[in-house]
């Protein structure tokens, strides 16, 4: 994205405090919809098989299968009619785009997307995040070792 | 007619309305435009002004146009149109012209710029012919086809459309929204595409169609998308 749109993030790009979800998750979608002055809130619940585009731009496609009949929506990301987005499953994938799942149908298709379990996955979050201080800590103690040999050498 | 500036495509995305509605919106920057010269009937025999932006080294520009620049006490510019106008003796040469000044959110505005060269195309891409079936034992896929008749008139019409150069040419889009004018960001928000690709040079100037009733009515009706524009923050 070219640097003037991304100017644009600052006037028109909402706060939305959605859970950090990824392809290969299943989600529940809290769409607001408007029939006539009437306002609902319909879920829609299926798996994300394609995230794209940046800034306002961003879009997410959601998968679901309805009596052996497949639908696929696309939600902006940044739609303000998206009331919140929950996290029923997180799966593990080894594509960004899941197009495949089009071809399959029913069980073949659940099967395809390993699921990882809750605190199986904030385990797998923690250990990133203490190998990632880890780094940090030694790559900051290498700097002051430089700089003290530096001064010495001063 | 009337006073229009100059400006630059950025790109393309979208914009959301508070109900939710997307807007398609082609960003277009708007460097500081000045005015050159204005033209006047006693001297031109008409009534213009000349417009130009984007600053230019003196390298880049020939001496008689950096004498042009002096001589009305402008800085070099590497940009110039003109704009017909009935009330010059309200403008000063030399002075800034901003895109909040002359439009404002929710007007209509035509864009003129130079489409995308697509070098020598043939005629289904130049003039949307159809074409001849791919498969089932054709061997003829996407030529012209026939381009006339027999012995009379025994020649080919004027103006037949065949292949050739395509695109790189002016085009007017005419009839766009401004949706948004960003002052600080200097960035105007249009509805709908633009001509030329992303960095191109563009002409934003008042709609020249929009005093007509179809105009009007498109005007009103998209109104409620500009008043409705979800904002979030102000400029940083």
């Amino acid at each position: 994205m070219s640097r003037i749109l991304e100017k644009l993030n600052n006037r028109y790009l909402p706060k939305k405090d959605y859970p950090n979800f990824k392809v290969g998750d299943t989600v529940k979608v809290y769409y607001r919809i408007k029939e006539g002055d009437r306002e609902r809130i319909q879920p829609f619940e299926g798996v994300v098989i394609r995230i794209r585009g940046s800034g306002t731009d961003k879009t997410f496609t959601v998968r679901k299968e309805s009596y052996g009949v497949g639908i696929e929506r696309i939600f902006p990301y940044y739609s303000p009619n998206i009331e919140k987005i929950e996290i029923t499953k997180i799966g593990k994938v080894r594509r960004a785009k899941l197009y495949f799942l089009r071809n399959l149908k029913g069980k073949v298709a659940q099967r395809k997307i390993k699921e990882i379990k809750k605190w199986e996955y904030e385990a797998m979050q923690k250990r990133k995040e203490e190998a990632r201080k880890e780094k940090e800590k030694a790559l900051q103690e290498a700097t002051q070792d430089t700089e003290t040999s530096a001064n010495l050498n001063d | 007619m009337g006073i229009g500036l100059i400006g630059k495509k950025a790109g393309m995305t979208r914009v959301f309305t508070a109900d939710g509605i997307a807007i398609p919106v082609t960003v277009v920057e708007v460097p500081e435009n000045y005015i050159v010269q204005i033209k006047t009937l006693e001297k031109d025999g008409y009534t213009a002004l000349q417009i130009g932006a984007v600053e230019a080294k003196e390298k880049h520009l020939t001496k008689p146009l950096i004498g042009h620049f002096k001589k009305h006490g402008v800085k070099l510019l590497k940009y110039l149109r003109e704009f017909k106008v009935e009330n010059p003796q309200e403008f000063k040469e030399g002075q800034e012209i901003k895109p909040e000044d002359i439009f404002s959110s929710g007007d209509l505005v035509d864009v003129v710029g130079t489409s995308k060269g697509r070098g020598f195309a043939g005629t289904m891409k130049r003039w949307d012919f159809s074409g001849f079936p791919k498969s089932h034992g054709h061997r003829y896929h996407r030529a012209v086809g026939a381009i006339g008749n027999r012995s009379d008139p025994g020649r080919i019409w004027k103006g037949k459309k065949m292949p050739g150069h395509y695109g790189a040419e002016k085009i007017r889009v005419q009839s766009l929204l401004v949706v948004d004018i960003l002052v600080e960001e200097k960035i105007l928000l249009l509805k709908g595409s633009v001509p030329g690709p992303n960095g191109g040079l563009l002409v934003i100037e008042k709609s020249t169609i929009g005093y007509r009733k179809k105009q009007q009515l498109k005007q009103k009706k998209l109104k409620s998308l500009v008043e409705n524009l979800l904002k979030v923050g102000e400029a940083s």
